[in-house]
């Protein structure tokens, strides 16, 4: 969670606020970089965020319901 | 057929379908009313989810914002869509295995205190009304703009309608009305975008569109952006792609407004509340990524309506005569929302400077604008008067009203009338959904979080479910009568709701959830704290000319040191107060574990409930 938390705050707050000038150094297409990372990119790093959160919680959540049965029971 | 006759098809279908879904949805149990069953499947909550939080000011004024500021709109698009990473991440499933019905539940039982419980329930209500007054507002204007009914008739029209399949239908009724609701509006939104981004650029996708090179019109050849960056230059605003280019959207206001936004969504009760209506957690996981998956079709393809409408709009009037002004301009000047004062050469100027000549009339009376009118005319036939546009610049109402950009555009790239009638059906559905989700707040909050648990907690279920079905029937009347007179601080306050979900609720429920030794006292007193701290600081800021004393920070980004006050504040007095009682920490280590393999934790089962 961590580390996703992590990246939540370099590509909001940072690539899209903090170092916006930099990058809008550079072009993407006809964006310029830090532009398109505050109106388009940052957005799409959030939904892919909660989507690869879902799956890895879901993931541990399931080995553990394994464990538990592997031990003879669940945990109630 | 014209634009009047699709509306009118477009909107009575589209209300039609809300009542039929009432009726097949409609409730027996509180269970039913306030969570829908928890029975909801997670990608339909998540179109629920995206449905109650777009509201008429993502759909109608959002674009228009983006459209005035630029790349500090970003500020919307990234607070709006960020915050779910941290409801997704810090509290959506916590809050769902907790198992019960609304925030002030867990804030109330987590840290046994009655005071903290009202204190939420006083947010979450006041949150609410300041969020679904603008709502109302929204109805009002697309009813009298598209059906040129009064506004009046037209936000009762609205009102029956939530009426309706509120009262019969609670939660289950207004979920599966939200998918609907969702389809209408996303439709409503991208049709006309896409229309746009083809007509300009050839590119069907707006998103890639607004990045593309223009294909008509004197300009072909050069971006958009690049195209827009020199209009800008031109008459004397700042570049559209520039950062940072006023003191109130400094790099320090822009960062922490777009944090406020983040955390005051995430602490939103009508966000939240939707979590509680899946089956288990999760579901409430997926349910977070849909949410945001839908939410992000609208929030990606606005900037790029933005950008269109900014470059039409200026391209199609300025250095216009009367004679060849575009039949829009005649359409929307009767709404007050754009105002053109000559200074006598007969050409259209629009500029960031004293020459200036297009402004907005909305929220002047009629009365001081005819005033206004005829000054300027006695000062352009050189006999005394004043000139208009000073008056209506020193009234700070400069340029056209930011709400004609999603609303008149269609029209201004003449688009079909079908899809200028789309608009219409999806500003309501806009609007009517994120309202019933509110108002469903302020009887969940009433009804369950005052009555049930601190007024009569012997009530029964019929009694509770009565009185929740009367509180949310008073709600929709007492939005109702805020659509018809509207506060003239909406617009302010709205930074108030942000501001205080981000200052009072989100360090609370972060802290109630991941730490086992908060205690009730230090958590009180930071909540208040920061609740207090965040007030008086917009108040003072936007209605007794405060300065902003504190680096001067906007009122829209003060309630993140409000949060960063209200964190402090309780972890420092942590060490000094009691842990909470034994029971309440199992409590917290039992929601911090991951679900056992069996159902899930139902709410009747849930202890003490």
């Amino acid at each position: 969670m961590l580390p996703l938390l992590l990246v939540w705050f370099l590509v909001g707050p940072g690539l899209s606020i903090l170092w916006v000038e930099p990058l809008n150094r550079f072009q993407l297409g006809g964006f310029p970089l830090g532009f398109w990372f505050a109106q388009q990119g940052s957005i799409l790093v959030f939904v892919g965020l909660i989507g690869t959160y879902a799956l890895i919680m879901n993931r541990l959540d399931r080995r553990y319901h394994r464990e538990t049965l592997d031990r003879g029971g669940g945990s109630s | 057929m014209g634009v009047q006759g699709w509306t009118y098809l477009f909107v009575g279908l589209s209300f039609g379908l809300y009542l039929a879904i009432a009726w097949f949805g409609r409730v027996r149990d509180t269970r039913g009313f306030y969570v829908a069953g928890q029975g909801v499947p997670a990608a339909a909550n998540g179109m629920a989810t995206a449905a109650d939080w777009m509201s008429a000011a993502s759909f109608i004024s959002m674009a228009g914002l983006i459209s005035m500021m630029g790349y500090s709109g970003g500020v919307y698009l990234m607070g709006w869509t960020g915050g779910y990473v941290l409801l997704a991440l810090l509290l959506a499933p916590y809050l769902r295995k907790f198992g019960k019905f609304t925030v002030p539940d867990f804030i109330g039982d987590r840290y046994v205190s009655d005071v903290a419980r009202i204190a939420a329930v006083v947010c979450a209500v006041f949150v609410s009304f300041v969020y679904v007054a603008g709502q109302m507002r929204g109805v009002g204007v697309v009813f009298s703009r598209f059906l040129e009914v009064d506004i009046n008739v037209g936000v009762m029209i609205g009102m029956a309608i939530v009426f309706v399949y509120a009262t019969l239908g609670g939660m289950k009724g207004i979920t599966w009305t939200q998918v609907a609701q969702y389809w209408v509006l996303i439709t409503a939104f991208l049709i006309p975008a896409i229309a746009i981004s083809i007509k300009l650029t050839g590119q069907p996708l707006p998103q890639i569109g607004m990045g593309s090179e223009l294909t008509t019109g004197a300009d072909a050849g050069t971006t958009l952006l690049d195209k827009l960056d020199q209009i800008h230059t031109d008459l004397g605003f700042a570049a559209y792609t520039a950062p940072f280019t006023s003191s109130s959207w400094s790099k320090l206001n822009v960062l922490l407004t777009t944090v406020a936004l983040m955390v005051g969504t995430a602490g939103l009760p009508h966000v939240i509340v939707r979590f509680y209506t899946v089956k288990n957690v999760r579901s409430a996981r997926h349910s977070a990524f849909w949410a945001l998956f839908f939410i992000a079709l609208l929030y990606l393809t606005a900037p790029a309506t933005a950008a269109f409408a900014r470059y039409y709009m200026i391209d199609s009037l300025q250095g216009k005569t009367e004679r060849d002004l575009p039949s829009w301009f005649h359409s929307w000047e009767q709404t007050g929302l754009i105002l053109w004062l000559d200074d006598g050469d007969g050409v259209l100027r629009y500029s960031a400077g004293d020459d200036n000549e297009l402004f907005r009339s909305r929220g002047l009376d009629r009365q001081e604008l005819t005033a206004i009118e005829a000054d300027h005319q006695r000062w352009l036939s050189g006999s005394g008067g004043s000139d208009g546009r000073t008056a209506l610049r020193q009234r700070g109402l400069a340029g056209p009203d930011r709400d004609i950009i999603v609303l008149a555009t269609p029209e201004m790239a003449e688009l079909s009338a079908w899809i200028i009638a789309l608009i219409a059906a999806g500003g309501l559905a806009a609007a009517l959904s994120t309202a019933s989700g509110l108002l469903l707040v302020v009887s969940s909050s009433v009804a369950h979080d005052l009555y049930y648990r601190v007024i009569n907690p012997a009530a029964t279920e019929s009694q509770r479910l009565l009185i929740g079905r009367s509180t949310i029937g008073l709600a929709v009347v007492i939005a109702g009568i805020f659509g018809i007179y509207p506060p003239g601080f909406v617009a302010e306050v709205v930074a108030f709701a942000f501001g205080l979900a981000a200052a009072s609720f989100f360090p609370a429920i972060v802290l109630g959830i991941f730490s086992r030794r908060v205690g009730t006292v230090p958590a009180v007193s930071g909540m208040i704290l920061g609740i207090l701290f965040t007030a008086t600081y917009i108040v003072g800021n936007r209605f007794f000319g405060m300065p902003a004393w504190c680096f001067g920070i906007s009122a829209q980004g003060i309630g993140t040191v409000g949060m960063l006050l209200n964190f402090a504040v309780t972890l420092a007095l942590t060490p000094f107060c009691a842990p909470p009682p034994p029971e309440v920490q199992r409590l917290i280590e039992r929601i911090r574990e991951p679900e056992p393999a069996g159902p899930a934790v139902m709410i009747e089962t849930a202890p003490e409930h």
